[in-house]
């Protein structure tokens, strides 16, 4: 599997649906469509030649005429600061992708989701395509998140009937808590590949709870981000 | 190269770190961990290296057996391909070249595929796993290797990109062709070196 080369995205639009983050839809030249899950590499270049490049995974379906990437702003990130503060649509950007072969929804077989805070973007590009295709019942999907109002794209999840944990506030009659495996046992099918995405700590957590649930390791997908815990 | 990105400066950069390959920042203290499946649980007790394939004395060496070889300390920068480079790491265990010394590759011997104990995989020319470039490590900064940076023991290849130093690894397979690990099947490059920004199956 090759990756292609460089090429030119232009923001096509931009929004701050939620606090400390970025979407950003992107009309990409010669775009290779993308498996659910899949990452694309976007890189930014100084008046001195200097670059910056960072992953982020995309949060559209296939079948999305655009990219859609949905970016967190860190406030030590120098491409994530640059995006959520400066970017504009209209400007163009150099991207590469997409990226990764392993954590990525082959849309046919059924798959349990496991998302924590901006984790949740490639699960939703899993989602999107599962309503595209009208498969959402391959997938089950479990999300956490400090607040509802910090869950990137709670309304869609919702709509595909994620179980939604909330860690800071109640979320319906339920407690604030941390994911159990309580939350994922009633998900567990036959025949799933698990797919974890979250900080270091939410995918560690998360894939232990469910290899301890008797999951086979090996049909657990992992794709971590940010500092480890230590 | 196409034109700068509009509005874009980047972080202040009175004089680039000259260890700082391209592509890549400075992650200070911090150690990012990255990996694609869960971590598994190993013990010391039942953890051991097999040198096999392509060689005239096919070895496993357990705990102890790997102890009991000459020293070997690496100190210097590692370079992961999500872009961060972090300097002047410290790990201590063995050099590759005294489990070669034993296992003797044979000529045709070419290629390595480390495996671990997860299932994962990478492969790598053989060349960059001899002459004192490669080690098996089990300390970090003078501490055992905690399991999620790959103790008890992980392979270290620091002049390449840090997926090639496969974490838990338990088995060094020596071959006479080039056959491709976990990431490399994923569109991730067959060697990977950081200096050439070798990320991807495609970069030259």
């Amino acid at each position: 599997m090759t990756v292609g080369p460089w090429t030119t995205a232009t923001i096509a639009g931009l929004k701050r649906p939620i606090a400390r983050s970025v979407q950003l839809r992107l009309d990409v030249a010669d775009r290779v469509d993308h498996l659910p899950g899949q990452h694309y590499v976007v890189r930014l270049t100084a008046e001195d030649g200097y670059t910056a490049q960072r992953s982020y995974s995309v949060a559209s379906a296939p079948s999305d005429p655009l990219v859609e990437l949905f970016v967190e702003r860190l406030d030590d990130g120098e491409v994530s600061t640059y995006l959520a503060d400066v970017a504009e649509p209209g400007d163009t950007l150099e991207v590469r992708g997409p990226i990764g072969g392993w954590f990525a929804w082959d849309g046919e077989t059924p798959a349990l989701l496991v998302g924590g805070g901006t984790g949740v973007v490639p699960l939703v590009a899993m989602v999107r395509h599962a309503v595209a295709t009208d498969r959402l019942d391959l997938l089950r999907v479990a999300v956490s998140a400090r607040t509802l109002a910090e869950l990137p794209y709670a309304d869609e999840l919702l709509a595909a009937g994620a179980v939604v944990v909330l860690t800071r506030e109640a979320h319906g009659v339920r407690p604030p808590a941390r994911l159990t495996a309580v939350d994922l046992l009633p998900l567990w099918e036959e025949g799933q590949t698990a797919f974890v995405c979250g900080s270091s700590g939410f995918a560690e957590s998360a894939s232990q709870l469910l290899v301890g649930m008797g999951f086979a390791p090996s049909a657990v997908r992992v794709e971590r981000f940010g500092p480890s815990a230590a | 190269m196409p034109g700068p990105t509009r509005g874009f400066l980047g972080r202040s950069r009175p004089a680039r770190d000259p260890r700082l390959p391209p592509g890549q920042y400075d992650v200070g203290a911090d150690w990012p961990v990255l990996t694609a499946e869960p971590t598994p649980r190993i013990s010391p007790e039942t953890w051991s290296i097999t040198v096999a394939g392509k060689v005239e004395n096919p070895t496993t060496w357990d705990w102890a057996g790997v102890h009991a070889l000459p020293a070997s300390e690496y100190r210097g920068d590692i370079h992961c391909v999500t872009t961060w480079s972090k300097f002047d790491t410290r790990f201590a265990g063995v050099s590759l070249d005294s489990l070669w010394d034993v296992a003797r590759p044979t000529t045709e011997g070419a290629f390595v595929m480390a495996t671990s104990k997860s299932g994962y995989t990478t492969n790598l020319p053989i060349e960059d796993l001899v002459g004192g470039k490669a080690w098996l490590v089990w300390e970090f900064d003078g501490q055992p290797l905690s399991i999620e940076h790959g103790g008890p023991v992980r392979l270290l290849v620091p002049h390449l990109y840090f997926w090639k130093s496969a974490k838990w690894v338990t088995k060094l397979d020596v071959l006479k062709r080039d056959q491709q690990g976990f990431w490399e099947r994923n569109g991730y490059h067959d060697r990977g070196d950081p200096w050439r920004q070798q990320r991807y199956q495609g970069d030259a």
